[in-house]
């Protein structure tokens, strides 16, 4: 009895704190990496490495340090002029219409490949938390 | 200096992969003397993606982002009423077309990357619809591909028409290369043929099996962005974004296959290849490939005076150098390619109007008309 009540606690306060389904770390590296290959790659390229003035870098790049922004470039596109690395970009990145857990699938990939690393674990939650 | 920086990123790119094949002649030349300038008839417009002009003052244009425009004499309108846009990777609210008949019954056909169906995602769907008063009216949807999928490549997809009242659409693989382009019985990868009014024509190669979509009229498509109706032969002209060095220009004949994925002359992004073979019996060869890949969108001829020098030249947008490319064609081969308007950003189509200037739609910019100097 006192067992099925704490499964039943544990079940109403699993839905009651969140309303997202996080996946395991490993599966949304993996999911990201597909994501990635489909929408990313062409201009970022294979190793993350870009292209000087035109795309910018993703691997070792000092943009990804502000999390918030780095989502919200994914999110919402990215236009106008930045600085990656010192180097100057002035380009359109269109918004490619993925969903949040699309975008914490792609960013925790990203923070974790070409000599990249990180700590911070990417949430649909916190995807769906960044405002335009 | 931009010429430079392509120089060193080929030869970077050319160390690093080491596997790009020599480059496909002639070579794109640098004109020595520019004689034309460029004036800005629509501004603003983050991706220009279709053009079609209904008459000499009006046109409308495709915004990739879901946004339809009206321009007359310069100013620019937002046309009201378009069925659901699936914005999503390379899809959007791609290519219109007025009907060749279109002073009688102010129909216009456009293409958009769809979400309508069971499935989530979307795929590409043709319309016919009217223009009254900045708003669509009787829109129509004529065809819609299936299966939906979440993939954001390769959606097609250009409108053209020959002069037996066909309408032409292509729609690329959908980012499923081993198992759309070269199977009838499924959409993407294909060039279709459809009657103006969105039925199926009795004499279309593949309408004798059920199983069979029956709009098809050629496969063994990546990827086509760019089509046009040859001003002589009558012919449809297509290009395709092909993988790395595979881009085609390809003459469309009834019921062909293409060869994508089983021929090719390019290889993955990554630099592996996707076959070793780029001839085999039954599968066309291309008019014409790019090596390097120029990434084309949009395709016309000139057909007109106004520009003497380039009376019956093609001309294609480069997505990837940021040029309108002319090719001189002599006997359905490429003998002389230059860069026309160099460095002016991503060239994303290029139309030519009733009043026979070039019109060209360039990313971040919107639609330039090339006015020739003298």
């Amino acid at each position: 009895m006192r067992l099925l009540f704490s499964i039943l606690i544990g079940f109403f306060s699993g839905i009651s704190f969140s309303i997202y389904q996080q996946k395991p770390l490993e599966q949304s590296i993996e999911d990201g990496k597909e994501i990635y290959a489909d929408f990313c790659l062409q201009c970022h390229l294979t190793k993350g490495e870009g292209v000087k003035n035109a795309f910018p870098p993703l691997a070792k790049s000092d943009y990804l340090q502000d999390i918030d922004k780095s989502i919200h470039a994914i999110k919402f596109g990215l236009k106008g002029p930045i600085k990656v690395n010192g180097v100057a970009y002035n380009g359109n990145m269109i918004n490619q219409g993925l969903d949040a857990e699309e975008i914490a699938d792609v960013m925790n990939y990203i923070l974790r490949s070409w000599g990249n690393s990180s700590d911070v674990i990417i949430t649909e939650e916190k995807v769906a938390s960044i405002e335009k | 200096m931009k010429r430079k920086f392509h120089f060193l990123l080929c030869s970077f790119a050319a160390l690093s992969f080491s596997c790009d094949a020599q480059e496909n002649g002639p070579k794109i030349q640098t004109p020595s003397t520019i004689d034309y300038s460029y004036e800005v008839v629509a501004d603003s417009i983050d991706i220009p993606w279709g053009l079609t002009f209904l008459n000499d003052n009006e046109f409308l244009v495709t915004e990739k982002a879901g946004i339809l425009y009206h321009v007359v004499d310069g100013v620019k309108k937002e046309v009201e009423g378009l069925p659901p846009v699936y914005v999503r990777g390379q899809g959007g609210l791609l290519d219109v077309a007025i009907a060749p008949n279109y002073s009688e019954t102010g129909i216009i056909y456009f293409t958009t990357s769809s979400p309508l169906g069971e499935e989530k995602g979307g795929h590409t769907a043709l319309y016919s619809t009217q223009l009254e008063d900045n708003k669509l009216i009787n829109t129509k949807l004529l065809y819609k591909g299936d299966y939906n999928t979440k993939k954001g490549q390769h959606w097609g997809s250009r409108i053209s028409f020959d002069d037996q009242g066909h309408l032409y659409f292509s729609i690329g693989d959908r980012g499923n290369r081993e198992v759309n382009p070269q199977d009838i019985t499924r959409d993407g990868g294909k060039i279709y043929r459809l009657n103006l009014d969105g039925s199926i024509p009795a004499d279309n190669p593949f309408v004798d099996n059920d199983n069979n979509r029956k709009a098809i009229y050629s496969y063994g498509h990546r990827n086509p962005q760019g089509m046009v109706t040859h001003p002589e032969t009558g012919k449809i002209w297509v290009h395709e974004h092909g993988p790395r060095g595979g881009d085609e220009i390809n003459i469309i004949e009834t019921g062909k296959n293409y060869g994508w994925p089983v021929i090719t002359y390019g290889i993955n992004y990554s630099g592996t290849p996707i076959t070793d073979i780029t001839k085999k019996e039954g599968l066309e060869q291309p008019l014409y490939y790019w090596l390097p890949s120029i990434a084309p969108s949009g395709m016309a001829f000139s057909t007109s005076e106004v520009y003497p020098d380039w009376k019956g030249d093609l001309f294609v947008g480069s997505l990837r150098f940021e040029y309108l490319e002319r090719l001189e064609i002599q006997k359905n081969k490429v003998i002389k390619r230059e860069k026309v308007l160099d460095s002016i950003g991503r060239v994303r189509n290029v139309e030519e109007g009733p009043d026979g200037y070039l019109y060209v739609g360039v990313e971040g910019k919107g639609i330039l008309k090339i006015i020739p100097k003298s």
